[in-house]
């Protein structure tokens, strides 16, 4: 049995650790309210953009668009969203799991986030590009994500972007997720079944277009993409203060249990050694008399 | 009497979500007034001044860029930025538009990171306008 100075010296450190946890968890945690507010608010623009799309796609006739377009797919991007730093559980392992699940040659990839880069180049992917994820990220950072994205889609050198994420469910549970974005099919455009049901809901309308739909696709359509991913990367976020949130409060909980563990370990080594020189005491005591 | 449902939206939130007798939009071409039974419409609209109206009483809010889709019964308004007039810090629009007029002034900027400040500038000077003529 370890010495009882040992014990006491692990009790500490462990003490110390589940103090530096604990800081994390509660910094993660009021990071986690914000990026979780974020993440929601943008879902109401996310799902009535989807909508708008949806009932312009659904009355446009046959515009011709580039983003309309269904090509065969010889090259596909993808574009994977991780984090920048770790200690956050299982949360971009799960990801990049699928990501290499999916993967074959025709692939290229593009990052956001350092977890996602380092992986990927591990693995020896073609990496296009890669990018930063900042604290702070905005729509604007992630319009030059998208540009990039989209200007590789109309030169013609890739057919298809995918994006791979880790959806924000609750702060539990976050999936990984991958996700269709160009070019845009009826499918992909009604990828809410809140936005599917309210159009069922009001019938077919017939819409007008100011300025006439082909322009208007125009503007729609890119900007469709650019806000989806910029959505994406929201969800991204509060998934990762959210795991990392948990990971703190686990691992927290897990040293708590162990300095319980140490100090009965402790307590019956004192014990043991309270015993022995007791016994000792007392048979030397016996042999006296 | 019959009303619309306004509701407007933008990235960082929801801002307004509730029954409207009548709304002005700054459409592309000029104003535009939707009045309740208004036909299916999707539009853009700029950088400006969007009026509603209920119960006789007038508000304004200054708007960005976005889209507008109009039926009879309700309008959805997507937007990048909408303050309510009495919210306008006019010390900081005065210096988002003077950024980014100094940022299109050097001459350096082309395609989308132009139309960006452009677009910028065009949210202040709105802001700057509504704000001024309430004074």
């Amino acid at each position: 049995m370890a010495s009882q100075r040992d014990i006491r010296r692990r009790i500490k450190s462990v003490k110390n650790t589940a103090q530096i946890t604990k800081a994390m968890q509660m910094v993660a945690a009021s990071r986690m309210r914000k990026a979780q507010q974020q993440a929601l608010a943008g879902r109401s623009y996310s799902d009535l953009l989807d909508q708008m799309a949806h009932s312009l796609f659904g009355h446009s006739g046959d515009v011709q668009h580039p983003l309309l377009q269904e090509r065969p797919v010889k090259k596909t991007l993808s574009l994977v969203i991780t984090t920048d730093k770790g200690l956050c559980g299982g949360l971009n392992g799960n990801l990049l799991r699928e990501v290499l699940r999916a993967d074959n040659p025709n692939k290229v990839y593009v990052t956001i986030g350092r977890k996602g880069r380092q992986s990927l180049a591990r693995a020896g992917r073609p990496l296009l590009a890669d990018f930063e994820l900042k604290d702070g990220f905005t729509f604007r950072d992630s319009k030059i994500v998208s540009r990039y994205c989209l200007q590789q889609f109309e030169n013609g050198d890739v057919d298809e972007i995918e994006v791979f994420y880790s959806k924000f469910v609750n702060t539990i549970s976050q999936v990984p997720t991958r996700v269709r974005i160009a070019p845009i099919g009826s499918a992909s455009l009604v990828s809410s079944k809140a936005a599917a049901e309210a159009a069922h809901a009001e019938g077919p309308t017939e819409y007008q277009f100011e300025p006439p739909a082909p322009e208007l696709l125009g503007h729609l359509l890119p900007f469709y993409v650019h806000f989806e991913i910029y959505q994406y990367v929201l969800d991204a976020r509060a998934s990762e203060h959210s795991a990392r949130m948990v990971a703190m409060k686990n691992a927290t909980d897990n040293a708590k249990q162990l300095v319980k563990d140490l100090t009965l370990q402790y307590n019956k080594a004192r014990q043991a050694a309270i015993t022995t020189e007791i016994l000792e005491i007392a048979s030397a005591a016996a042999q006296d008399a | 009497m019959a009303t619309l449902h306004l509701s407007i939206v933008t990235p960082d939130k929801p801002i307004f979500d509730d029954q409207v007798d009548a709304v002005v939009l700054p459409a592309h071409d000029g104003e535009m007034e939707v009045l309740p039974q208004h036909t299916a419409l999707v539009t853009q609209i700029v950088a400006g001044e969007l009026r509603y109206t209920t119960g006789g009483s007038e508000k304004a809010l200054a708007v960005g860029a976005g889209f507008v889709e109009i039926t009879n019964t309700y309008v959805k308004v997507l937007t990048d930025l909408a303050t309510e007039a009495d919210h306008i810090d006019e010390a900081a629009a005065e210096a988002a538009r003077k950024r980014a007029e100094d940022a299109i002034a050097q001459g350096k900027l082309e395609g989308e990171d132009l139309e960006a400040e452009q677009a910028l500038l065009a949210q202040a000077s709105a802001q700057l306008a509504l704000k001024r003529k309430r004074k």
